[in-house]
C-alpha cells in the first residue's frame, strides 16, 4: 500500500503531466540494461545489446520501454489500490516471465534519474520524494502475487 | 569491480563539470535524500537538517569532497578514503544500505544539472564508480 498525502499526489500528477511518456520508456529501459548489464537476461531475443549506443538505439527496447512506462503510468490513476491494479502484471512476471522482484526497484530507480534529466529543477526533492513512493509501490505491487 | 579505462575517463571528465558546483550538488544530495528516504535522517539528530541550513551545506561539501578525493585517487580509492572508511566502520556506523540511498541520490542530482553529459554511459560509469567508493566505505565493518 502506497501511502501519499493529497499533496503529495497532486505533486506526482504535476510532475507526471511533463513527462513524455512514448519518448522516455524506451530511455528508461535502455539505460537499465546499460547501467544494470545482467538485466539483459531478460531480453536474449532483443537482438544487438552489444554496447550501450546498440542498446539505447535498439528498436525492441524503445518499443518494449514505451509498453513498461505505458503501464506504470496507467497505474498512476489507480493509487489507492496499486495491487489490484498490477495483479495480473504480477502473476505475469512471476509465472511467464521469471523476473526477480529486485529489478522492479532498479528500474524504478532508473526511471527516477531519467525524470531528473528531463523535468531538472523541477524534479524537486520533494517532487523525487514523492515519485520514489509510487515506484516503490508498484514495485511492491508487482511482487505482491509471487509464490 | 574495477573501473575500466572508458569508465575513469568519463568519471574524472564529468567531475570538472562537477566540482564548479560542488557544494551546492553536495547540499542537493542530501536533501533528496532526507526527502525521500526520511530513515536517514536518523544518523542526524545532532543537525538542523531544514533547507538552507548551514550545517546540511557544511556536510553536503564534505560529503562531495570526499568522492572528489575519491575521483583524484581514482587508481587507489581504498588507501585515499582509508581513514573515512575507519570513521565509518568504527564511529558512524551508518548501516551499508545507505551508502546505496546517497548515491543514488547524488545520481538524480547530477542527472538534474548535466542532462546532456549524463548519458547512459555516463549513468552506468558513475553508477559504478559509487559503488566501489561505497565497498571501501564499508571494507572496515566486519
Amino acid at each position: 500500500m502506497v501511502h501519499l498525502t493529497a499533496g503529495e499526489k497532486s505533486l506526482v500528477a504535476s510532475t507526471w503531466s511533463k513527462v513524455n511518456v512514448d519518448e522516455v520508456g524506451g530511455e528508461v529501459l535502455g539505460r537499465l540494461l546499460v547501467v544494470y548489464p545482467w538485466t539483459q537476461r531478460f531480453f536474449t531475443s532483443f537482438g544487438d545489446l552489444s554496447s550501450a549506443s546498440a542498446i539505447m538505439g535498439n528498436a525492441k527496447v524503445q518499443a518494449h520501454g514505451k509498453k513498461v512506462l505505458k503501464s506504470f503510468a496507467e497505474g498512476l490513476n489507480h493509487l489507492d489500490d496499486l495491487k489490484g491494479a498490477f495483479a495480473q502484471l504480477s502473476e505475469l512476471h512471476c509465472d511467464k516471465l521469471h523476473v526477480d522482484p529486485e529489478n522492479f526497484r532498479l528500474l524504478g530507480n532508473v526511471l527516477m534519474c531519467v525524470m531528473a534529466r528531463h523535468l531538472r529543477a523541477d524534479f524537486t526533492p520533494e517532487a523525487q520524494a514523492a515519485c520514489q513512493k509510487v515506484v516503490a509501490g508498484v514495485a511492491t505491487a508487482l511482487a505482491h502475487k509471487y509464490h | 569491480m574495477s573501473l575500466t579505462k572508458a569508465e575513469r575517463t568519463i568519471i574524472l571528465s564529468m567531475w570538472s563539470k562537477i566540482s564548479t558546483q560542488a557544494d551546492s550538488i553536495g547540499t542537493e544530495t542530501l536533501e533528496r535524500l532526507f526527502a525521500g528516504y526520511p530513515q536517514t535522517k536518523t544518523y542526524f539528530p545532532h543537525f538542523d537538517l531544514h533547507p538552507g541550513s548551514a550545517q546540511l551545506r557544511a556536510h553536503g561539501s564534505k560529503v562531495v569532497a570526499a568522492v572528489g578525493d575519491a575521483v583524484k585517487n581514482i587508481d587507489n580509492i581504498s588507501l585515499a578514503l582509508s581513514k573515512l572508511s575507519e570513521l565509518h566502520a568504527y564511529i558512524l556506523r551508518v548501516d551499508p544500505v545507505n551508502f546505496k540511498l546517497l548515491s543514488h541520490c547524488l545520481l538524480v542530482t547530477m542527472a538534474a544539472r548535466f542532462p546532456a553529459d549524463f548519458t547512459a554511459e555516463a549513468h552506468a560509469a558513475w553508477d559504478k564508480f559509487l559503488s566501489v567508493v561505497s565497498s571501501v566505505l564499508t571494507e572496515k565493518y566486519r
